[in-house]
């Protein structure tokens, strides 16, 4: 990655690099964005598809796999969505840039790709139904948002898998009203953590069938952070007793961390956690890729008992894209066990 | 005691402005010629660099379409969708400067305007865009809507902006000129040729990228430049040698009033670096002055040859500043070693007379000659064994060098027979004399025939390859209309507008292809008389434009006959199904592939899958115009129009540009070679009165003696003509014949111009008159005390 | 002492072989003495002023300059022996032909630091030059372009002032002239002078006389 294009994607991509760099707004009026509102109601299979009156936008999927000899491995599928302005247009003039990020970790390695791509010429694009969402040749599609198939290629990697739900989408926050600080800021916030995945890795040594299970967040918002916040550790941990729990926080320069957490239950029910509730503490740091990040934490969720130490399956799960960040499987150890995903930002 | 030691030795130059003058002249030349063409190639580098950084051109390879044409947008999608990491451009002109759209997003690391950053990129991809050019380049572009903005990091001529503005400006909507491909590729992709089949992927040429084809004319540049130097380093040679051998009774003064050596030594040489300071400085002035003279002459010829956008202005660029500096204090030394080492050597009580041997430059009497043939026998073998660029400059260095040298040695030997048919003693006297001139003469002979021959081989090239390449032209651009079509219904279009219009439809396909294992093209011909009465064949069997309507044989370019063994009658397999034997070998100038023509019939056969896309059109020229503008109205884009007569008006141009350069360039070494030959005589002007007084007291006049000094200096400029000729001749054949074989694949034909020849000896003949006139006008006019002197003691 | 030379032995390297030059000569000159060392051609004379002068290194012997062995000095040495202590006055005037008469009468003086404008003008007004001194050497007659020489040597003070035939190309009766000035001024400044000429007559003018014959004090 070179120099002038990481200064592009920071550009483009300005809402995650905020999080690490902490300069809110970029100079771009957020104001002739739509704004998420409480009590949001969603539309599906619609909302599913890309908002483009919304500044950013995601559709972010990893993954914890196991082959056939029982070796861990985790996966990233991420394609994001950001706007120069609300609205679309076709051809080059369409405000809307993409992103995508894909990712295998295994334990002593991480293969990391990256895609930029215009909206408008049908590079990259979201459509709802049937469900397609794809830059280059990736794409995360299927019939519908329950039945998709994956793929994404590097220059020393790809992947194939298919993707089956087996649970219901969960709304996080009120509703899948997700607030992320104190000052209000909020974005619209669902997920799919009940996929079970299976496929083919293609990594430098040959190829591996795996199988696993799959979480997917869908958010969007167009002013997600406030002045201030420096950067997030967001946890999806899915524990051996058929419970899940998501849970962030949000770190500011002088504040104390704004948190969430989301705990669902096997069938689906969310019970959601205001800040203070969730709270994670640095157990251990490493440096990685010349950077120091934590890479085992002390996550605890005292109302369900949850008191647990995670640990990264590798700490070298560096992200070096254009918007650097560190995104990776996890192994739990203490009141729960169990796999799960840890993305942090802002330790550049 | 420094001051003193110093003041006494400039007041020398003070004494003797004329000494002072041609030192200085003469450095102060040598610099200008060479760092004026310096700073000429270091612009046309900068530049090419500024295009490599901002296009990548030559870096990455290209993905363009077989038959040249425009690529849907759609196929794009289609490949980046298949794997392809590959970035769009569009390319174009508008008022003559070339618009190039790029996609930031997708384009290779270190692609587009170096000073774009990240505050601005919605500006650069949205809205009503920006365009980066340098200012010059706005002023001919003329206003598009998007907005301006100057940066001096793009090339020159070129505007670089966003592929969306690009299409608009351009008129090219959901249009691609080429695509850039990444250097890292995904682990799996699809074909290229599944998913879109006529497109063709080019490996980044690094052996015919922009540097190396331009390099053969900065190496005449170069060679310009620095033959310019050699003489003025003669010249430099010539005046600090009279300044020593004038200062040797002063210096021996000095030394018994108790002047140490080595203190004279140091103040010497610092009074030479002060010199050559200024000298170099004034040099570094008149340089850019030529350059900046030249500069638009060289931009436009290395653009209309190459395609290569040279900035039309000169930068004062501060290596280029030091570096001509360097060369001035360089040259200064190296004139000044042998004199300084002489200084050293000489022992305090040797005599303080000047000797003529010292100027004369007695020692390598036997060793010149040896030098000279030893480089001209290496020329020999060189030129019948020997084989690569590098040997074929190491032939013309040897070649320039050997004649260069062994020229005092035929100049001496014609002398002599003349003094031997001579009549009369005072003929006889002429001739002796003359002889006797020219060891002291030698130096700035030498570059005269260097400059002379240099001329005549650069203008017998340049000439040669303007020649071939109009017949080239008239060959390859037979037909008075070119159109690209991209589509079927523009097929359509096109063959109903010209339906009836036209003399006849000429459709031209091509594919890539490997020929006798070399990458290539194969071409398709329609049986048309067009091609037997345009196209010169330099081999072919006899009827061979017959036998190849037949179906029969085929035809290949000259680039692949000379890269391959084969030859008239030889099979060449164009497909597994078609093998046909070699009839005809045509020039195909400035392509670097093979090439290979089959008979339309045959063509379409072998390859069904390959669309004709460009059709030459025949008619009268003058309804050119009327049918373009019918076209274009029929919906066919302006930029698939293509007007013979635009593009020879244009080559043409380029030339006429070419000749500028070169009758420039001619002209100022022939003036600097005039000047080395005045000097030359001014230094030894003082030498030759104790050898002209005898002969003065014999009863010739002064004025006598002053015509018979300028007829003899003629007689040495006129022999030294007729020797540089063949030298010329033989370096114009290198170049053409061998070099240019070596660089590019093709050899030019080498034509002679003696009106050329003779022009230019006129010119050489003019230089070394004038350079003449003043010493002799001078000698005529020595106050016969001066000459009386030679007879008394006192010398 | 001013000069004590001892054994003075110097050998050229000739088309038929080595010429001995100079076959052990030894020489005494005293502060306030003239002396005029005289002798046929090719005696050797010449030879001796030269090494007295470190122009040139004997093959052996002694030359003791106000007990400085100047034998013993290297080229820088010996250069500074000519500057500070001995002039040098040539057959050949050795004027620097670009400076004016004035520079060139201070040159010597400047490069030996010992530089005094009155000197100089006084010496100029004595030798007759004071016309002359904003003209070029080429512009004079041979007895000024000789006294410029004398005067030259005489401005940078030296102890021992040394004379090559400084009349040889001269006239009987300007010779004469410049002789007489050249002793006056030398004697005046309390320095000693050693005059090689071959002229009986000069050489009567001058307070002593050593004859050298075939390398040899006769």
């Amino acid at each position: 990655m070179n120099a002038r294009t990481a200064i592009l994607a920071i550009a483009l991509f300005w809402p995650v690099q905020s999080l690490s760099q902490g300069f809110a707004g970029l100079g771009i009026a957020s104001d002739d964005f739509a704004q998420p509102a409480p009590q949001p109601v969603f539309n599906f299979p619609q909302d599913h598809g890309a908002h483009p009156d919304y500044r950013i936008e995601w559709w972010y999927l990893t993954a914890n796999l196991t082959g056939p000899d029982g070796t861990p491995y985790g996966l990233q599928w991420t394609l994001f969505r950001t706007a120069l302005a609300p609205g679309t247009a076709s051809g080059w003039t369409s405000p809307q840039m993409w992103m995508g990020h894909a990712a295998v970790t295994t334990p002593d390695a991480h293969y990391v790709a990256e895609r930029l791509a215009r909206g408008g010429v049908g590079q990259a694009g979201v459509v709802a139904d049937p469900f397609e969402a794809w830059i280059d040749d990736w794409a995360l599609e299927g019939p519908t948002f329950d039945a998709l198939a994956m793929r994404a290629t590097g220059a020393d990697f790809a992947y194939d898998m298919q993707l089956r739900a087996t649970g219901p989408l969960v709304f996080h926050g009120d509703a899948g009203y997700s607030v992320k600080s104190g000052e209000g800021q909020a974005s619209l916030y669902y997920s799919q953590p009940f996929f079970e995945i299976s496929g083919t890795l293609s990594l430098p040594d040959g190829e591996v069938a795996v199988t696993g299970n799959a979480w997917l967040d869908r958010e969007w918002s167009s002013q997600p952070l406030s002045e201030g916040q420096i950067g997030w550790d967001w946890f999806s941990l899915s524990f051996d007793s058929g419970d899940k729990l998501m849970g962030f926080q949000v770190r500011g320069d002088q504040q104390a961390p704004f948190t969430y957490a989301s705990w669902i239950e096997a069938d689906g029910t969310l019970t959601a956690y205001t800040s203070g509730a969730f709270t994670a503490q640095t157990l251990k740091a490493d440096t990685v890729s010349g950077h120091d990040v934590p890479t085992g934490w002390r996550v605890q969720l005292p109302d369900k008992g949850v008191d647990v130490e995670v640990y990264a399956l590798t700490p070298n799960a560096w992200m070096d894209v254009s918007v650097p960040y560190w995104e990776g499987p996890v192994t739990i150890e203490g009141s729960h066990t169990g796999v799960g995903y840890l993305e942090m930002t802002g330790y550049d | 005691m420094t001051r003193a030691v110093f003041a006494a030795l400039l007041s020398h130059w003070w004494r003797n402005p004329l000494q002072l003058f041609t030192l200085m002249s003469g450095l102060a030349l040598a610099t200008a010629l060479w760092s004026g063409v310096q700073a000429i190639n270091a612009e046309a580098r900068a530049s090419y660099d500024a295009a490599a950084a901002t296009l990548g051109e030559g870096r990455f390879d290209q993905i363009t379409r077989s038959d040249g044409g425009l690529i849907d947008q759609a196929d794009y999608i289609a490949l980046r969708r298949s794997g392809w990491l590959v970035s769009p451009v569009v390319e174009g002109r508008i008022n003559g400067q070339r618009v190039i759209g790029i996609d930031p997003l997708t384009a290779p690391g270190g692609l587009g305007p170096v000073t774009m950053d990240g505050g601005n990129i919605a500006a650069f991809l949205g809205g009503t865009g920006q365009l980066f050019a340098r200012q010059e380049t706005f002023d001919q572009l003329g206003e598009t809507g998007a907005e301006q903005v100057v940066s001096a990091d793009i090339a020159p001529g070129t505007v670089i902006t966003d592929i969306g503005i690009a299409q608009r400006i351009l008129d090219q909507d959901g249009l691609l000129t080429r695509l850039i491909v990444d250097p890292v590729q995904p682990v799996r992709q699809a074909k290229l040729d599944t998913v879109v089949p006529y497109l063709t992927l080019q490996a980044a040429r690094s052996d015919t990228d922009v540097g190396r084809l331009t390099d053969s004319f900065h190496l005449n540049l170069t060679a310009f430049g620095f033959l310019s130097f050699a003489v003025g380093v003669f010249i430099v040679h010539g005046a600090i040698g009279l300044a020593f051998e004038q200062r040797r009774g002063v210096v021996r003064t000095m030394r018994a009033l108790g002047v140490p050596l080595h203190r004279l030594i140091v103040l010497i040489c610092v009074e030479l670096l002060v010199l050559a300071l200024i000298a170099g400085v004034i040099g570094v002035a008149l340089g850019y002055l030529i350059a900046a003279a030249l500069l638009p002459d060289v931009a436009a010829t290395l653009e209309g040859l190459y395609g290569a956008n040279v900035g039309g202005s000169i930068a004062l660029r501060p290596v280029w500043l030091a570096s001509a500096l360097a060369i001035a204090l360089g040259g200064t030394l190296i004139a000044a070693g042998g004199a300084l080492v002489k200084l050293v050597r000489t022992p305090l009580l040797a005599s303080g007379q000047r000797r003529a041997s010292a100027i004369a430059g007695g020692p390598y009497n036997w060793v010149q000659p040896a030098v000279a043939g030893a480089l001209l026998l290496l020329a020999v073998l060189l030129a019948l064994f020997g084989s690569g660029l590098v040997a074929g400059f190491a032939l013309l260095g040897s070649l320039l060098l050997g004649a260069a040298l062994a020229l005092s040695m035929i100049l001496s030997g014609v002398l002599k027979v003349g003094s031997t048919l001579a009549r009369g003693p005072i003929a006889q006297w002429f001739w002796a004399d003359t002889r006797q001139q020219v060891p002291g003469l030698s130096l700035a002979l030498m570059a005269l025939l260097l400059a002379m021959s240099t001329n005549i081989g650069v203008s017998t090239m340049v000439s040669s390859f303007r020649l071939t390449f109009v017949g080239f032209l008239d060959q390859v651009l037979n037909a008075e209309l070119y159109v690209y079509t991209t589509e079927d219904w523009q097929d359509r279009a096109m063959l109903d507008t010209v339906s009836n219009r036209v003399g006849s439809v000429l459709p031209i396909m091509s594919t890539g292809s490997t020929l006798a294992g070399h990458p290539a093209e194969v071409f398709s011909a329609r049986d048309d008389p067009t091609y037997s009465e345009n196209w010169k064949l330099i081999e072919a069997i006899p009827d061979a434009w017959g036998v190849l309507a037949r179906g029969d044989g085929v035809m290949i370019n000259e680039q692949l006959f000379r890269r391959t063994t084969l030859q008239l009658g030889s099979d060449l397999v164009i497909n597994a199904d078609v093998t046909l034997p070699v009839i005809g070998v045509y020039g195909d100038y400035g392509n670097p592939l093979g090439q290979a023509i089959v008979t339309e019939e045959l063509f379409r056969q072998m390859f069904p899958d390959v669309r004709a896309s460009r059709f030459g059109l025949r008619m009268s020229p003058g309804d050119v115009a009327g049918l373009r503008a019918d076209l274009i109205a029929a919906g066919l884009p302006k930029g698939n129009l293509i007007n013979q007569s635009g593009i020879k008006a244009f080559s043409m141009s380029v030339f006429d540009r070419t000749f500028t350069v070169t009758t420039a360039l001619n002209i100022l070494t022939l003036a600097v070679a005039g000047f080395a030959i005045l000097m030359s005589l001014l230094t030894l002007a003082a030498l030759r009165v104790p050898q002209l007084a005898p002969v003065w007291a014999l009863g010739l006049t002064r004025r006598q003696l002053g015509w018979l000094e300028l007829g003899r200096a003629v007689l040495l400029a006129v022999l030294t003509g007729i020797c540089a000729l063949p030298v010329g001749l033989a370096l114009a054949w290198v170049l053409l014949a061998v070099v240019n074989v070596e660089a590019f694949g093709w050899r030019l034909p080498m034509f002679v111009f003696p009106g050329e020849y003779a022009r230019l000896g006129l010119f050489a003949l003019v230089a070394a008159t004038c350079a003449a006139a003043w010493p002799a006008w001078r000698l005529a006019r020595t106050p016969p005390s001066d000459l009386l002197k030679v007879f008394s003691n006192e010398r | 002492m001013l000069l004590r030379a001892r054994s003075i032995t110097k050998t050229y390297p000739g088309t038929e072989g080595p010429i001995e030059v100079l076959r052990g000569v030894s020489l005494d000159v005293d502060a306030g003495e003239t002396v005029a060392l005289t002798g046929e051609s090719g005696s050797g004379k010449s030879t001796l002023l030269h090494l007295i002068g470190g122009l040139d290194a004997p093959d052996s012997g002694s030359i003791a300059l106000q007990d400085i062995e100047i034998t013993a000095l290297d080229d820088a040495g010996r250069a500074a022996v000519r500057r500070d202590r001995v002039g040098v006055i040539f057959q050949q005037f050795n004027l620097i032909p670009s400076l004016t008469i004035a520079d060139n009468i201070a040159f010597q003086a400047r490069i030996a630091g010992r530089y005094q404008a009155n000197l100089v003008s006084d010496l100029a007004q004595e030798l007759g030059l004071a016309a002359q001194m904003k003209k070029y050497p080429e512009q004079l007659s041979g007895g000024q372009q000789q006294r410029v020489a004398i005067a030259r040597t005489l401005a940078a003070q030296p102890r021992l002032v040394l004379a090559d035939e400084p009349t040889g190309n001269l006239d009987e009766e300007t010779a004469d002239a410049v002789l007489d000035v050249m002793t006056k001024l030398t004697l005046d400044s309390g320095a000693a002078l050693l005059m090689v000429t071959h002229s009986e007559r000069l050489a009567g003018r001058l307070a002593r006389r050593v004859h050298l014959r075939n390398g040899a004090v006769a």
